[in-house]
């Protein structure tokens, strides 16, 4: 492996040590603390024993309907978003990669959501999704006639949802496309030629060259997404905290408010833990569908 | 690369396209013009979407008021050393697993390979525990620490891949010439991968300039707060002022742009590198 004679014995030790510190002091450690404290009825006071509650955390997850309402949301946030977005990435990675100029600058304007900072967003989308009449979307729906009066979108868990999903599809579109749009173009142009000489139409070469060509990248695409989703956080703490009544909890959410405002650190533990094995599971799949991820 | 496509059907994409640009860029329109208006026209009815009496107070206000300044350095500070310290101990850690064997290798790299998994929020209960306990709570080291952690496993994957690949002829010469791995390491892979690095430096510095969660939990000090910790009670501490709120936003969002703009290409390449040779 290493072409020198000289390598000292500590050598690679020294160049692992920093990033190797950090990373188990504050990723590996907080990992296995995060499963004992979901095994204890946690006592924030300095000095306090917490006593050992084995799985009762667990138990009352399943028992607790906010928590099947958080999951319910998570899930189906990701099984919303995650098409939607995948979709019209799609479209527009393809629109992109036959478009003979303009591509750098459509590229920049599709991307720009994806680098702002979900606070600014998240706030953003609030402010369009004012409940009065003054708010913009309310006013065009009003405008064209689409609604009577003004709608309370965030006060509502249906509209809620709506507005904190809406977000995040407008804010994800960027990324996917930028990826669709690198593999699309990694496709020989001849592929197409062909097809097209032999008669095939745009959709006929779409569906037989484009997509199976495209697929570990497809792969890769809705896993990365399917985790981003199942962590959905920033946007619903901002847009509705949950609200109303925890109606538009997600896990996190509801992990966040039972740890940080409830001080329930052994059950949020657990939450975290059950939220951690969803995305495993995941995680699992693109290994099974990808090649080894050591080949990435 | 181009195939030639008929002109009506040109046409027809771009029209698309650029109503789709429109819908991502028009919340971004609708923010500037209303950072740009007084308090009492911000949910005006009909909305104004070019300010009738523009004026700059949002921006005086926000930067005045409230120690924005302070949050902006504080930011500043958080990124440029999570964003240093990440290229630097990243890039050690990937040299490490690129070019040398040694007993515990596969270890570290299925440990990172792991964590990559981990939904960064589940750690942030222990995470606070174990901060308060070593005194890094309200204090800008114990954000730089975490966010140094965090984006370990994304870029020590990225900067592997790079490193595997440069020729070997030129460390070994240094090798032969009596340097040793840590004259290689930095007077010859360092400088060969900047390209590589020119991307971990960008995602740590957009990631650690962004993030929200850690920096709430961990900093109850007012004279500790980053940016978006600061918009975000900006938001709630007054009857939501929303010209001063997007005033910020802005004053939080500049630096991103040009960096993303100035270094688009860096950023494409990495974005890229996982997902299309996979």
């Amino acid at each position: 492996m290493t072409s020198a004679s000289r390598t000292g014995r500590f050598t690679p030790y020294i160049f692992l040590l920093p990033g190797a510190l950090l990373f188990t002091t504050f990723m590996i450690y907080p990992l296995a603390d995060a499963f004992r404290i979901s095994l204890l009825d946690w006592k924030i006071m300095p000095g306090a024993v917490s006593p050992f509650v084995g799985a009762e955390n667990y138990a009352r997850a399943f028992n607790d309907p906010i928590f099947w309402q958080a999951l319910k949301n998570t899930l189906l946030y990701a099984a919303i978003t995650v098409p939607a977005q995948m979709a019209l990435a799609m479209l527009v990675a393809v629109a992109l990669d036959v478009v003979p100029r303009g591509r750098v600058i459509f590229r920049t304007l599709f991307y720009l959501p994806v680098i702002t900072s979900w606070v600014v967003v998240a706030l953003l989308f609030r402010y369009l999704f004012d409940a009065s009449e003054g708010g913009i979307i309310n006013f065009l729906l009003m405008a064209l006639g689409l609604a009577k009066e003004p709608i309370a979108w965030l006060r509502e868990p249906g509209s809620a949802m709506f507005a904190i999903m809406a977000l995040g599809v407008w804010k994800g579109i960027g990324w996917s496309m930028v990826i669709f749009l690198a593999a699309l173009q990694t496709i020989p142009p001849e592929l197409h030629e062909a097809a097209e000489i032999d008669g095939a139409t745009s959709a006929q070469r779409f569906f037989g060259i484009t997509l199976p060509l495209l697929r570990p990248t497809i792969v890769f695409v809705m896993v990365t997404l399917l985790i981003g989703g199942f962590n959905v956080f920033i946007s619903i703490y901002l847009m509705t905290g949950g609200g109303p009544l925890h109606r538009t909890e997600s896990i996190l959410t509801y992990m966040y408010d039972q740890a940080f405002n409830q001080l329930q650190f052994g059950y949020a533990a657990a939450l975290s833990y059950i939220l951690a094995i969803i995305v495993f599971l995941v995680s699992a799949l693109q290994i099974k569908f990808l090649r080894s991820p050591t080949e990435m | 690369m181009t195939r030639r496509v008929p002109i009506t059907r040109t046409v027809f994409l771009l029209i698309a396209l650029t109503l789709g640009a429109a819908v991502m860029i028009a919340p971004f329109l609708y923010m500037i013009s209303t950072s740009l208006k007084g308090q009492i026209y911000v949910l005006d009815v009909p909305p104004q979407f070019i300010p009738k009496q523009p004026t700059l107070q949002n921006y005086i206000d926000a930067w005045q008021s409230n120690n924005f300044a302070l949050y902006f350095a504080n930011s500043l500070i958080v990124a440029v050393a999570t964003t240093i310290g990440t290229a630097l101990i990243s890039a050690m850690f990937a040299y490490a697993l690129a070019r040398f064997s040694f007993r515990g290798r596969s270890v570290a790299f299925y440990a990172v390979l792991i964590m990559l998994m981990v939904p960064g929020l589940m750690l942030i209960i222990p995470q606070f525990i174990l901060a308060t306990k070593l005194g890094l709570r309200n204090s800008l080291p114990g954000l730089v620490f975490v966010y140094i952690a965090t984006s370990l496993p994304l870029n020590v994957f990225l900067l592997r891949g790079f490193f595997e690949q440069l020729p070997r002829e030129l460390e070994d010469a240094v090798l032969i010439d009596g340097g040793n791995h840590f004259t290689v390491f930095f007077r010859v892979a360092l400088p060969l991968s900047t390209p590589a690095l020119a991307t971990v430096a960008i995602f740590s510095f957009l990631f650690s300039w962004d993030e929200f969660t850690w920096a709430l939990t961990a900093i109850d000090d007012m004279a500790k707060r980053t940016l978006p910790v600061a918009i975000a009670t900006f938001q709630g501490q007054y009857v939501t002022q929303w010209g001063l709120v997007f005033a910020a936003s802005l004053i939080a969002i500049i630096p991103v742009i040009i960096i993303f703009v100035a270094l688009q290409r860096f950023f494409i390449k990495g974005l890229t590198a996982g997902a299309v040779r996979g």
